[in-house]
């Protein structure tokens, strides 16, 4: 039997190599990326705990997590393709035009 | 030590590894393949946790359509190996990378209170099917299934607007 803390540790540490790989990139496919695992991360935790309590809500929340996911990526995957057509690159650092 | 245990620390390893490869490869598509190993183990963890219904939409959503997706962008921008893009250690990384560290810290000092040795809820083992999800899904929790149709139809209008459209316009 595995505890429910080891589920949620694994959660915090895949959670935090997500947050470092999107302060830490600068190709933005790949901080794209980190950003879905941080997500994956997350449905771990709701998966783990709604198994452990026996309450089915938290299944449910990660479909509905799983469909915002699923919308999320195709809109964000537009924009990198619109700002590669503007710019050539997609490397954060050069697309600063919204620093001021 | 049972054996449940110890598949469970093999997985939990292989996620972390396969984690730590995806963020420090240079070429974005093995990143991708990365990722797409992560998210099967991923799946396997929900089996584990008796989700077979949320494994297998694990599987065909995240690990099927949605890294697909990302191979296709990458394919179509020909991304290659850029010297720009390369990770290499400087004092910005140092500090994002040490800030990771604290927050895991944060977060592991929380979940050191998880002492409770209870194990799985008894009414786990029928949670996950399909039928069982459906039937929750379909009484208590409509309304949210049929807003999220709007947001992806929300999600489809707007990536057909942003990549359809041309910025020097």
């Amino acid at each position: 039997m595995v505890p429910l803390g080891y589920y949620i540790g694994l959660s915090a540490i895949l959670f935090t190599i997500g947050v470092v790989g999107v302060l830490t990139l600068r190709n933005a496919i790949v901080i794209f990326m980190s950003v879905e695992l941080m997500l994956n991360s997350v449905n771990l935790a709701l998966i783990a705990f709604s198994a452990y309590s026996g309450n089915p809500a938290g299944e449910i929340l990660v479909f509905f997590s799983i469909a915002v996911a699923a919308a999320e990526s195709a809109v964000g995957l537009a924009i990198i393709i619109a700002l590669f057509r503007n710019k050539l690159t997609v490397n954060i650092d050069e697309v600063n035009v919204l620093k001021w | 030590m049972n054996v449940e245990l110890i598949v469970f620390l093999i997985l939990a390893a292989a996620a972390i590894v396969s984690a730590v490869l995806m963020i420090t490869r240079k070429n974005p598509v093995a990143s991708a393949l990365y990722l797409v190993f992560n998210f099967f183990i991923i799946a396997v963890l929900y089996l584990f946790l008796r989700a077979q219904f949320i494994a297998v939409i694990q599987i065909t959503v995240y690990a099927g359509a949605i890294m697909v997706l990302f191979l296709f962008v990458i394919m179509l921008l020909n991304l290659g190996e850029d010297k720009l893009l390369k990770w290499k250690l400087n004092s910005k990384r140092t500090i994002a990378s040490l800030l990771g560290l604290v927050l895991l810290a944060e977060i592991a000092y929380y979940v050191m209170n998880f002492t409770s040795t209870s194990g799985m809820s008894p009414q786990s083992a029928s949670m996950g099917t399909v039928e069982s999800i459906g039937k929750v899904l379909y009484a208590s929790y409509l309304f949210p299934f049929e807003i999220t149709s709007i947001l992806l139809l929300a999600a489809l209008v707007g990536a057909i607007f942003l990549a359809k459209r041309k910025l020097e316009q």
